[in-house]
């Protein structure tokens, strides 16, 4: 029997480390890339007698998160101890929140195949991350890192609202998108600064109970998230279908065999037993912390897109991609206030900005010139100044030197040339000097009319001005 | 009368005249612990060096005229259970054996900003865990009212340092009594502070939720003194409190003329030594004496503190030494081929039985499907206890109470049975579970010539009346001046 008789159910559980200067719960440096446990003290290490003294900024980064996805922002949450042994969790457990998280009961509205999908949002919850191990240093021993020990993260747990591996790539992307837009997480899934793992089960379609689910840990790019779970998927089905019953466990994904592998099954599971954190009291968030985060939240991504559609009137396509990253959408608008065709100014934005970028580098925050000075190239291109061509050869110069487009104009000799007198002279030497070509177009052979037009500029070295020419040209040629 | 007969207040008068110097104090200890700690075992290492140059640090100042405070050179000692800096600390455990802490408590740090030497580290149950000195794993501290008996615990070595006079204050913790019983048995004075009023950053977790660190002295007024360098907010411990910290020396003269003084009828329980219950009797008829008005309440969840305070311990506990894993620091295997194994002998060779029983009992609470039984119902218990003392704070102004059922009993006498063991704390710790502030002073001797401990138990930050309370009746009896034979 094939897939199609199956409904897969995903929920994703995101974990996103947070954008903070310091650690969660100490003054330690977050900083990718230190030396291995350069970035540790007492606390962080765990060693005896040490205390957890929580870090304002990651209570911020969370109420900000939550109002983004539309949750409820609890008043009061409780810290809780999550304990297992691992050598790079110091203390032998890990300071989370179970039972009351600071955010509940949010959603995410996100663009799908077939249309726009509310994806619901259950919790979302601060803990410190642990440190990592380093298995392949030494041949006999295993070292550990702590710099990552302690490093805050926000763990967001979705809903089993996602339905195919495409809805879950979409939904990661939707998600991160609104992180990385908030400031709070800087989306790189490569680093494992922002990482996922997948509930997954399927039903046969009509079924109202859902299957039993499978989680799968650890996934790290948005392709191997889809051929995790489209693998899983298919996997799942074809137990249920051979007869077998799937069986709650944890997989992990091999990308090098494009496989899911038992890592526990239920039996094995960590008893984890929480606890409520007697280190750290409640945390409590009054009304006006709330309202000043409120107040300081920027636009998301979708709001963004709508927005830039009625009020520069510009296309969903081009919308979309200039509201992808936030320091683009913000450079658009800086330029727009200084050159009013949007659409043409949008054009340049997916043309030859975003290709420059591309292929020489560097983001809009690093470039050389100004929005002035870029709305003036825009400005000479619009008033015929010059070519629209020469304009993509100034816009070149300027991305590279940062020089004003006037200046580049004039040395290199772009200036249109707009002077009607001149402009004639040259149509007329042409026309005479093809004067065969004249009469045939006259009796009938119009396609010949943009011969006429190469020759012009071909005699003016491209620099005529487009629109005079025709007009002298039309005039000539007795149109 | 030789110099370490001294009290901590009449040692820092003879420093402020300099009459003393605080390296003469020091070498005296010194001198003293020499002679008398070879049958007591309250120090499990000197920091002499360390002391010594502490001293003269404190001498330099005092002689240019700018000593750090009223206690600058006065010699102390702490248990083993705070962390000092560059000097080994243990916690009596051999999982800890060679761990050098990079950094000092606050509470050392405070004592070291004072001014105050300190000597080592003192004896101590192993974890604070235990009420006989008898779990350390470098062997029991012995009682110096009598050697063949126990200082009590787990601060052990703190009191019994002070009753042999090698040492003017120490350091303890109060987990569950840890600082009030030991107090008790060897006629010293022990404050438990109010949960969050001292810093339990340093410390060594026991309980996170009960530990509270605190001062042990011969007088009340040693302890009050001690407890002024101590209070303060600590931006570090999150459970520390922010509360003004008064000046605990100000009132203690006060008396307790027109004071209303609880005595909980269930604190006068069957099974009592009736030494102890007789001068606890005489103690409350003293307070009526002086002006203070007995009143009887009842704190009718007593019954289950020892129970809940069994589960809360333990739980806490088994998270908190889950660190002491072989991986970072401390004691590790020789024999492990893999990790589990490598985590299972660690933990099997480095802790001692009392404190395998602890874990095993929180692993036990905290596990899935026995959590809501144990734990929360515990939780659940620890409100209704807490409530009991605040309806009873409504009508008077503390507590009075015996600190220990009985009198210091024979080293190895309660070993083998833990449960007669945990009966021992069953005054002190509902305390703990309400985190208030309690107080043992002496209150006077068995015929067998064994001290016996009164505990005033106060409201929340209330200390300078306990002190002031435990001070009236101090004035009025000699046992305070009474020297251990030793």
């Amino acid at each position: 029997m094939p897939l199609s008789d199956f409904q897969p159910v995903i929920g994703l559980e995101v974990h996103a480390q947070l954008l903070t200067n310091t650690k969660i719960f100490c003054g330690c440096s977050t900083e990718f890339g230190a030396a291995p446990n350069q970035n540790t003290c007492p606390v962080c290490l765990g060693l005896p007698g040490v205390l957890p003294v929580l870090n304002a900024r990651v209570v911020e980064y969370a109420i900000r998160t939550g109002l983004a996805l539309g949750c409820t922002i609890n008043k009061t949450s409780v810290w809780s101890r999550k304990n297992y042994f691992y050598p790079d969790l110091p203390k032998g457990y890990q300071i989370t929140q179970f039972d009351q998280p600071i955010c509940e009961h949010g959603q995410l509205s996100v663009d799908m195949a077939e249309g726009e999908k509310v994806i619901r949002v259950r919790r979302i919850h601060m803990e410190e991350d642990a440190g990592k191990s380093v298995h392949d240093a030494s041949a006999s021993e295993s070292l550990v890192d702590l710099n990552r020990a302690g490093v805050p993260l926000l763990e967001i747990v979705g809903d089993p609202d996602l339905r195919s591996a495409d809805e879950a790539v979409d939904y990661l992307k939707a998600l991160r998108d609104v992180l990385v837009y908030l400031g709070v997480n800087d989306g790189n899934m490569e680093e494992g600064s922002f990482r996922c793992d997948a509930n997954v089960s399927v039903m046969r379609k009509g079924a109202t109970a859902y299957g039993q689910r499978v989680e799968l840990k650890n996934i790290n790019s948005f392709r191997f998230v889809k051929q995790a779970i489209e693998y899983e998927i298919a996997r799942q089905v074809d137990v249920i279908e051979s007869g077998g019953k799937v069986d709650q466990e944890t997989r992990l994904y091999d990308p090098n065999k494009g496989v899911t592998r038992s890592m526990r099954s239920k039996e094995e599971a960590h008893d984890y037993r929480y606890f409520p954190e007697p280190d750290l009291p409640p945390l409590h968030v009054t009304n006006e912390r709330i309202d000043e985060v409120a107040k300081s939240l920027p636009e998301l991504p979708r709001a963004k897109v709508t927005r830039f559609m009625s009020q520069y009137g510009l296309p969903a396509y081009d919308a979309k991609i200039l509201c992808a990253e936030r320091p683009l959408a913000d450079y658009f608008e800086a330029v727009a206030q200084h050159f009013k065709d949007y659409k043409r100014l949008s054009n340049w934005f997916l043309g030859e900005l975003l290709r420059l970028l591309k292929d020489e580098g560097g983001t809009v925050t690093t470039l050389r010139f100004s929005t002035v000075q870029f709305a003036n190239l825009l400005g000479a291109v619009e008033k015929g100044t010059i070519s629209a061509n020469a304009g993509k050869d100034v816009f070149g110069e300027m991305f590279r030197t940062g020089k004003d487009p006037e200046a580049i104009i004039a040395e290199k000799g772009l200036a249109q040339v707009s002077d009607v007198g001149a402009i004639e002279a040259v149509v007329d030497e042409v026309l005479a000097k093809n004067a065969a070509e004249v009469e045939k177009y006259k009796a009938g052979k119009k396609q010949s009319y943009g011969f006429f037009v190469g020759q012009v500029m071909k005699a003016m070295k491209g620099k005529g001005n487009p629109a005079l020419v025709n007009e002298l040209l039309k005039k000539k040629l007795g149109e | 009368m030789q110099l370490t007969d001294l009290t901590l207040l009449e040692l820092a008068a003879k420093l402020a005249s300099g009459e003393v110097t605080s390296v003469e104090a020091t070498q005296a200890c010194l001198a003293r612990i020499s002679q008398v700690d070879g049958k007591v075992k309250a120090f499990l290492r000197l920091d002499e060096h360390g002391a010594l140059a502490a001293a003269e640090a404190s001498d330099a100042r005092r002689k240019s005229g700018n000593p750090h405070g009223p206690l600058d050179g006065v010699p102390v000692a702490v248990k083993d259970i705070f962390l000092t800096e560059g000097v080994e600390t243990t916690c009596a455990s051999h999982i800890l054996k060679g761990f050098v802490p990079p950094y000092d408590a606050t509470t050392v740090r405070l004592l070291k900003e004072a001014g105050m030497p300190i000597l080592g580290k003192l004896n101590q149950d192993e974890f604070a865990m235990g009420s006989s000195n008898e779990s350390s794993a470098y062997g029991p501290c012995h009682n110096p009212w009598d050697v063949t008996r126990t200082p009590g615990g787990s601060s052990g070595g703190s009191a019994a340092a002070l009753a042999a006079r090698e040492v003017f204050g120490t350091l303890g913790t109060d987990t569950g009594g840890s600082i009030r019983q030991p107090a008790a048995l060897t006629n010293t004075v022990g404050l438990k502070p109010t949960y969050g009023r001292v810093s339990r950053y340093g410390v060594i977790s026991y309980a996170s939720s009960l530990d509270a660190p605190g001062p042990m002295a011969r007088t009340v007024g040693d302890v009050a003194a001690l407890l002024k360098v101590l209070a303060r907010h600590d931006p570090l411990d999150s459970t520390s409190a922010p509360a003004d910290v008064p000046d605990y020396l100000a009132d203690l003269e006060q008396g307790v003329a027109g004071l209303k003084l609880g005595v909980p009828r269930e604190y006068f329980v069957e099974g009592m030594d009736p030494e102890v219950e007789a001068a606890v009797r005489s103690a409350l008829k003293e307070y009526e004496r002086l002006g203070a008005t007995l009143v009887d309440v009842s704190l009718p969840h007593t019954k289950y503190a020892l129970a809940t305070y069994y589960l809360l311990a333990p739980a806490e506990a088994s998270s908190n030494l889950a660190r002491y894993d072989g991986v970072r620091y401390g004691h590790r295997t020789r024999e492990a081929k893999g990790l589990k194994d490598m985590y299972g002998m660690t933990r099997d060779e480095g802790f001692g039985p009392e404190v395998k029983r602890r874990i095993m009992l929180g692993t036990y609470a905290l596990s899935a499907g026995y959590y809501d039984a144990y734990y929360l119902k515990a939780q659940k218990v620890r409100t209704l206890i807490r409530e009991d003392f605040t309806k009873a704070f409504t009508q008077v102004d503390a507590l009075v109470t015996p600190t220990s059922p009985v009198p210091a009993f024979k080293l190895g006498e309660k070993v083998n049975d833990p449960l007669s063991m945990y009966l021992m704390d069953v005054c002190t710790l509902p305390c703990n579970l309400a985190g208030l502030p309690g107080l043992s002073l002496p209150c006077g001797f068995t015929k067998a010539g064994l001290p016996i401990g009164l505990q005033l138990m106060g409201r929340p930050f209330d200390e300078a009346k306990l002190l002031r309370i435990g001070r009236a009746f101090e004035r009025e009896h000699e046992f305070t001046r009474r020297l251990a034979p030793i």
